[in-house]
């Protein structure tokens, strides 16, 4: 299951960043062509983030439809998988959304004082 | 769980009755209070609400704030920095690095002892074997007399660049080399993650079904060069050659495609020949 080294590379990244602070919500972007799912990511979170900075963050996943633009006609179509055909019988296409792999932010704890 | 390595469960996944035509999405449910939002563009937005929600008034009554830093990190970017160091150390050889990817049992450690014997004379060839277990490969590889190294990934489903670079330190190839690198056997994760090297290579058997290329699409559309092997058997399985290849170039029109059997040899020269002349190319960054 690669979602497990993929979540374990998002508690790292996070940890680095939040330097000691307490993490309350981290936002994903993962494309719906990117091989990723989200399910799998949300059920090791819970695993990796025991014990660390992130541990009862609320996780934020959203998951970017896939568009492809024909190179043939230069039209746009929606897909679900990373390949597809244009209307005009073309499979020559560019992904322009579907493949992120992002973590877009992280909101950690600053106390008052 | 996926048949092919045991990546993840069922979540997200989709029954289709082929005489109903019936189709039904199975997600998970977790007690947890997911929210989903779908956004006019079709992004769907999941968040959980915390479970304790006292531990949250207490927070608010501690006059916690929460600050939001924006990332806008790549999660495989750690990876993808080894990656390019490893690509970088090929390229200051001369050495042509090529990942070799296919589901177990497809043919990968046959094709590479004879592709190592038949080129001997031409090309000095060193090979990582990548498996979860044994080095059972390795030592078949051994045996042609070229250098090899075992990367064992025990739970591990996929050769990572970090193994690579590890791997490299033990094998040490020459200069004006090929280094070959035998992914472990998956269709699925090993096309996510990049090596360094300069060339995916998927290996598809007849003895598998012909639509493999469109049931794993991320697989074929990684890759630069698809060898179907095992092609004398062909007179004994049922397996559409044109529909394979039509399929493979669905997903991925500038797939170039070899047709091979590693036992006769029939057709090993199409792919002997576009190996020497990706040698003789300078390697690019």
């Amino acid at each position: 299951m690669h979602e497990l080294g993929i979540t374990q590379n998002i508690v790292a990244i996070v940890t680095e960043h939040a330097q000691g602070k307490k993490v309350q919500r981290v936002a994903l972007e993962i494309g719906k062509l990117s091989a990723i799912m989200p399910d799998a990511i949300r059920f090791c979170f819970d695993i990796c983030a025991q014990g660390t900075v992130l541990e009862s963050a609320k996780l934020e996943i959203r998951e970017i439809p896939g568009l492809a633009e024909c190179r043939q006609c230069g039209n746009k179509i929606a897909l679900d998988k990373p390949f597809g055909v244009c209307e005009c019988g073309s499979v020559q296409l560019n992904l322009i959304t579907g493949e992120e792999l992002k973590i877009k932010e992280i909101e950690i704890e600053e106390i008052c004082v | 769980m996926c048949v092919t390595c045991g990546c993840s469960d069922d979540a997200e996944s989709k029954v289709t009755n082929l005489a109903t035509g019936e189709v039904n999405h199975h997600h998970h449910h977790h007690d947890d209070g997911n929210h989903t939002h779908t956004l006019p563009d079709g992004t769907v937005i999941t968040h959980s609400h915390s479970h304790d929600h006292h531990q949250e008034a207490s927070q608010i009554h501690a006059k916690m704030h929460g600050t939001t830093i924006s990332l806008e990190q790549d999660i495989l970017a750690k990876n993808n920095l080894l990656a390019a160091q490893n690509r970088g150390w090929f390229k200051g050889r001369n050495i042509l690095a090529l990942n070799l990817m296919s589901s177990p049992g497809a043919g990968k450690t046959t094709l590479l002892t004879r592709t190592i014997n038949d080129l001997k004379s031409k090309l000095t060839i060193s090979v990582i074997e990548g498996d979860q277990e044994t080095t059972n490969d390795a030592k078949k590889i051994q045996e042609t007399g070229c250098k090899v190294v075992q990367i064992n990934t025990g739970t591990g489903c996929h050769l990572d660049a970090s193994m690579i670079e590890r791997g490299l330190q033990q094998l040490n190839p020459p200069l004006n080399s090929v280094v070959m690198i035998e992914n472990v056997g998956n269709l699925v994760c090993p096309a996510l993650f990049d090596l360094g090297e300069q060339a995916k290579v998927v290996i598809l058997s007849v003895t598998e079904g012909e639509d493999k290329p469109i049931k794993y699409p991320h697989m074929f559309r990684a890759s630069e060069v698809m060898i179907l092997t095992k092609i004398d058997l062909l007179p004994y399985v049922q397996f559409d050659v044109q529909k394979c290849l039509e399929y493979a170039r669905q997903v991925n029109p500038e797939i170039q495609i070899f047709q091979v059997s590693s036992t006769t040899g029939a057709g090993l020269e199409t792919w002997y020949d576009w190996l020497s002349k990706k040698v003789s190319l300078p390697v690019m960054g």
